[in-house]
């Protein structure tokens, strides 16, 4: 007490002398005694609320017979809620939509059709110390991948990931109960989902696949009839993450057990597309290397029982992922990845092969690569990702330009180029989808 | 967020201050103490208000938390909530500032529940959008520059500093005018080879937080493009007890509301 009074008693003789000539004095520091503190303000509404509203249009660089000229063409609305009572924290966040293209009004929660898609309803909390719980609609993400996942196996939609909407639609929600634990240094995490999730996987309706029964390309005119495993506790899924740091270092182990996320299987007896089972064991790691961050990740995705010997199941896999991110300019990210996609039991699948089918190599090998560019004080943002495969010889260009003309208001314009040299490859089945875009975005 | 961020003694080294013969070393310790390091911890809401050189208006708010590892004025934890623009919203930036290496960055995106780890950028880039650095926010290391003191009055020392490494700045010096009796820098300016403003960062607002001064408001003008950035806090608080794990994984995905409000 008596050295801050000494302190005062300083400053005091301090304040009131003469100014240097070239520097004022900020407001306050004329006459110490007199500072007080700031005012604290009051808070504001009792329902925190957010969202948006979008139109975005998209068309085809292609003809394509079996679809619509139209890529993208709806407007959104997204309204997110949020509210806390007590320790539990409720979010809703649903999306309202027109969309002339898909035409389809009727609402599917779990496909994502029709006029609502609701993106989250949970409520979370903390019955624990060291534990936090997710119950409910959620977007679930981890693993180290920039738009390839090995470990995260949670739902994604991949025909909003194509025609040109939001990264974030990438990811499609789970009806999960997501359970967190915290020891210190490691950490544990559950993910239970009562009732498979699959992918809003590529059927036809909006895009083309390559149909290796039929041997040609299938769209509105065949989309894919799947049966998906859908009784509730009985087709379930589990995914854990175990993680901790050492030092700048993140390790994770990951498990799944449940089922392939898009088609991965026919039944032979009604020809629907199936999800066979499938467990994943993996593994990552990631932290700075030189002057940017590099990351490894690996999976062992085990496919149903008897897959190497039954050419109507996808068989065991292997996958890795190496990547690395560094600035490389003024406001410029680059970053590059490998990943590798390995077919495991490969003689036992090419025994089994139809004659005439069509034969996968045993290794899939993509490169991608990532520049962002961010100019005029960060209203500018010059995007580019380019997926490429040496193996398919096929590719996939994503470009995009996003222009803020206010901090709330976007404008943004962009393209999905795939190319390929064979029509049955991952990405050279899609070539007649590649589209360009635009798009204007309000947030609230 | 200069001053936002400092430690307990900084009322009772304002009485060693004027003192004894100044040493510039010594001058720009206290300095970089009382901007980046009061208390052991702190909180801070921060609005920003950028113009560019068309008049163009442009609004940031966040709230940022800080907490010092231990009493050197070295590493740091910095968590940065947005809360303004919308498409920022509940977003995330947590930095886990190092002294002998790059800093650990973080990035959440909260509609993908995505963490992403980003790699350390060049510290002389604009922080979300501003006029200001990130180095302007989280410190500049004092051992980075050669500092000399070349002026003195009754108020402030003048300190001017030259950078060690010439090729990783855009600067070529720059002079700090540092107020004796708070030891707060109230105005820098940059300058290039031919002694040209390039920026300059002035202190606009002082109030006693907690009984530190705390710069309140501030500052920073870019002469060459004409546009600015106004930085206000509110809120301010110090030594508020933020748990070590606040800058984890964990409350990346779950928002510590309890200090973000």
């Amino acid at each position: 007490m008596i050295r801050l009074w000494v302190s005062m008693v300083v400053v005091f003789g301090f304040a009131p002398m003469a100014l240097a000539q070239d520097v004022t004095l900020p407001e306050g520091l004329g006459n110490l005694t007199a500072l007080k503190p700031p005012q604290e303000k009051q808070a504001g509404l009792p329902v925190d609320l957010s969202g948006f509203l979008e139109t975005r249009m998209g068309a085809r660089l292609q003809n394509d017979p079996l679809q619509k000229d139209m890529s993208l063409g709806e407007a959104r609305l997204q309204i997110g809620l949020e509210k806390q009572v007590d320790r539990l924290t409720f979010r809703v966040v649903s999306d309202f939509i027109y969309d002339p293209v898909q035409d389809i009004y009727d609402i599917d929660l779990e496909r994502g059709q029709g006029v609502i898609d609701l993106r989250e309803a949970n409520m979370v909390f903390s019955p624990l110390d060291f534990m936090d719980v997710k119950l409910g609609r959620q977007i679930i993400t981890w693993g180290t991948g920039d738009l390839i996942f090995i470990n995260d196996l949670f739902a994604k939609d991949w025909n909003s990931f194509f025609i040109g909407r939001d990264t974030e639609y990438l990811k499609a929600p789970s009806d999960a109960l997501k359970t967190a634990f915290f020891f210190g240094d490691t950490n544990l995490d559950v993910v239970y989902v009562p009732r498979f999730d699959a992918d809003r996987f590529i059927d036809g309706t909006r895009i083309s696949y390559f149909d290796r029964a039929r041997g040609k390309l299938s769209g509105r005119d065949m989309p894919v009839r799947a049966a998906r495993p859908d009784d509730w506790f009985s087709d379930d899924e589990i995914a854990l993450r175990l993680y901790r740091s050492f030092g700048a270092y993140e390790a994770a182990l990951y498990y799944y057990d449940g089922y392939w996320k898009s088609p991965a299987g026919q039944d032979q007896v009604t020809g629907l597309a199936t999800f066979p089972r499938l467990s994943v064991y993996g593994a990552s790691l990631r932290g700075p290397v030189q002057a940017g961050i590099g990351a490894v990740e690996f999976g062992y995705y085990k496919s149903a029982d008897g897959a190497a010997h039954n050419p109507l199941v996808r068989n065991d896999e292997l996958r890795l992922l190496i990547s690395y991110e560094q600035e490389v300019g003024d406001e410029l990210t680059g970053s590059l990845q490998y990943y590798l996609e390995r077919r495991l039991d490969y003689g036992a699948y090419l025994a089994t092969l139809p004659v005439g089918a069509i034969r996968d190599d045993r290794n899939r090998h993509l490169f991608t690569l990532r520049l962002t560019k961010l100019m005029m004080q960060q209203d500018l943002k010059l995007s580019l990702f380019n997926f490429y495969s040496p193996s398919d010889r096929d590719g996939y260009l994503r470009a995009q330009v996003s222009y803020k003309i206010r901090d709330n208001l976007r404008l943004e314009a962009g393209g999905n180029i795939f190319y390929g040299a064979e029509i049955h490859s991952f990405f050279g089945q899609f070539q007649d989808a590649s589209n360009v875009y635009s798009a204007l975005h309000y947030d609230f | 967020m200069r001053n936002f961020i400092g430690m307990t003694l900084a009322l009772s080294l304002l009485g060693a201050a004027p003192a004894i013969a100044a040493d510039a070393m010594d001058i720009v310790k206290k300095a970089n103490h009382a901007s980046y390091y009061v208390g052991d911890d702190g909180r801070a809401k921060v609005a920003m208000a950028i113009t560019d050189d068309q008049g163009r208006a442009r609004e940031r708010e966040f709230v940022i938390l800080r907490k010092d590892e231990d009493e050197t004025d070295g590493p740091q934890n910095f968590y940065v909530y947005f809360n303004k623009p919308a498409d920022v919203k509940k977003m995330v930036f947590m930095v886990h500032k190092n002294v002998d290496r790059d800093d650990d960055r973080w990035l959440y995106l909260p509609a993908l529940d995505l963490v992403k780890r980003i790699a350390a950028s060049d510290e002389r880039t604009s922080f979300v959008g501003s006029h200001f650095y990130y180095e302007d926010v989280s410190g500049r290391g004092i051992n980075e520059d050669l500092h000399e003191l070349i002026e003195e009055n009754d108020a402030t020392y003048v300190i001017r500093s030259t950078p060690k490494d010439k090729d990783a700045v855009e600067f070529a010096f720059y002079k700090n005018w540092i107020h004796k009796g708070t030891s707060l820098p109230i105005k820098t300016e940059y300058y290039d080879v031919n002694g040209n403003v390039l920026r300059s960062y002035a202190a606009l607002k002082v109030d006693l937080v907690d009984g530190h001064p705390t710069v309140t408001a501030a500052e920073m003008k870019d002469h060459q493009s004409g546009g600015k950035t106004v930085m206000t806090y509110s809120d301010v608080k110090y030594d508020v007890g933020l748990p070590e794990d606040i800058f984890t994984e964990r409350y990346l995905r779950k928002a510590p509301r309890k200090y973000l409000r």
